[in-house]
């Protein structure tokens, strides 16, 4: 049997540890958080400064990647319980908890670093995302509180918050309203989650809207939040000024977003449930792209 | 039943065509024409959209019945506005009532031939408004002869709503694995239409 050369050893070796790392960091949920920044960016409807936008792309994925690969590492025992999770290559064992940690905490330093480096207002909002998703949410309250949703919400709200001050230069009214849509958007997403996962979230011992108030109050909040997210994102259309015909289509979308919601609330289901979710995804992606131009 | 790749793109592409003539194709009219033709093809977008989401069967749920007639009342009421000013308030006040009509017939349990009735004359009126009223304004050169395409939708629309009353009705002209195959490519067949209507019109 003819033995691999050195080079090629390596880059096998090179491959697999690719292979491994790829699922830490959540690829479409990076993708979506990384869409929201450019949203953020592009509504400014300035002239495109393409220096600061090349450099807003890789340092905004490397920060977003970086907080979920800690994450990842952090929640490594909890990932392990859940059936959804423990395929993960963390939890699984395919690679140590210090090397995820090692890895987490180079590419977040690279991402915060470049970030400080192209503004220092737009680094210091990217930064606070990472802070608050593994600091506040995942290390000091995903475990206490079922609450802890809420910063995770208020994280995942600073790409777009980023790309907007990268823009604009401020945190101004609409950056706030934009990162407010989101923030309101992301409970649909983690509590619909919740209410499919329940059983595995109970055996993880991580306390979640649904064990701690029940289902009802769960689609309820449910539905209250994508109603306030849709309403949210159009008062920020309104102010970014968007055309009327764009308007209409946010409108129309929003429409079906709360009918989704009251549908969720009176004639409750699994089925319903997770179609708002899908339709909130949906939403959010397409509303994303109306404010763009 | 699964949705294939294929009736998943056309899906898209009606969503996508909805949207496009929402945001951009009825600019130019008048406040009542743009409200009715967003109202009607948003009610497309949306159900695209869950339609991709939820499979057919969120065609089985009770409230599609009133849901889609909101889309031939809506459309039919932006062309009567446009190009019947005669009849403006009469059609206004008639899609007010036969809305209203579908939905408390069809809330309530009825063990009459009503709700059935109410249907087949809201259907019939803003559906045979929408088919002839489009071609014979085009034949009369009111408007550019590309116009009488929406009328062409208009009749694609209603063999659709056919098919899936009779399907409702427990005797169906087609199976319904093969109504569900074709509905994806009917429901983006008509939305170009219309819109192509409108655009070359």
């Amino acid at each position: 049997m003819q033995a691999q050369s050195p080079i090629a050893n390596r880059q096998s070796t090179i491959g697999n540890k690719i292979r491994l790392y790829l699922p830490l960091i959540k690829s479409l949920q990076t993708s979506l958080l990384l869409l929201t920044g450019v949203a953020g960016y592009l509504s400014a409807h300035t002239q495109v400064n393409w220096t600061d936008f090349g450099q807003m792309l890789p340092s905004l994925f490397l920060a977003i990647a970086g907080s979920t690969i800690l994450n990842m590492w952090w929640d490594q025992d909890i990932d392990a319980k859940m059936k959804r999770t423990h395929k993960r290559p963390t939890s699984a064992g395919q690679v140590t908890r210090d090397e995820v940690f090692r890895l987490g905490m180079a590419v977040s330093v690279i991402g915060i670093g470049w970030a400080l480096m192209v503004n220092w207002l737009y680094g210091i909002v990217v930064f606070a995302g990472l802070f608050f998703d593994v600091v506040v949410y995942s290390m000091w309250l995903k475990r206490r509180t079922c609450w802890s949703i809420v910063w995770g919400g208020i994280s995942g709200a600073m790409p777009i918050l980023a790309g907007r001050v990268l823009a604009v230069g401020q945190i101004d009214l609409i950056g706030i309203l934009l990162a407010s849509a989101v923030l309101f958007w992301i409970p649909t997403h983690t509590l619909t989650f919740s209410l499919k996962f329940f059983d595995d979230y109970q055996n993880a011992g991580v306390p979640t809207f649904p064990s701690t108030y029940g289902e009802a109050v769960t689609r309820f909040a449910i539905a209250l939040s994508s109603v306030i997210a849709a309403l949210t994102m159009g008062l920020a259309a309104v102010w970014i000024g968007v055309t009327a015909g764009v308007l209409r289509v946010i409108i129309v979308l929003s429409a079906g977003l709360f009918f989704l919601a009251v549908t969720t609330v009176f004639r409750p289901s699994d089925r319903v449930n997770f179609s708002l979710f899908k339709y909130a995804s949906m939403y959010m992606t397409f509303a994303m792209l109306l404010i763009i131009p | 039943m699964k949705i294939s790749s294929l009736n998943r793109i056309l899906l898209f592409a009606t969503v996508f065509l909805a949207a496009y003539q929402i945001a951009i194709g009825i600019d130019q009219m008048d406040n009542v024409p743009i409200i009715a033709y967003t109202i009607a093809f948003g009610v497309i977008l949306v159900a695209g959209l869950l339609l991709v989401i939820l499979g057919f069967e969120v065609l089985d749920a009770p409230i599609v019945v009133i849901i889609s007639t909101i889309i031939p009342l809506s459309l039919a009421m932006g062309l009567v506005w446009q190009h019947l000013a005669s009849l403006r308030t009469s059609y206004l006040v008639f899609a007010i009532v036969g809305f209203l009509a579908v939905t408390v017939t069809r809330s309530i349990t009825m063990q009459n031939k009503l709700p059935v009735f109410v249907i087949a004359i809201v259907h019939g009126i803003s559906g045979m408004t929408i088919f002839l009223l489009p071609i014979i304004i085009a034949a009369k050169g009111e408007v550019r002869p590309g116009f009488a395409m929406v009328g062409i939708g208009g009749a694609l629309i209603g063999v659709g709503g056919l098919l899936l009353s009779f399907l409702k009705t427990g005797k169906p002209i087609l199976s319904k694995d093969r109504i569900m195959k074709l509905f994806p490519a009917l429901l983006f067949l008509t939305t170009a239409l219309f819109v192509a209507g409108f655009m070359y019109g």
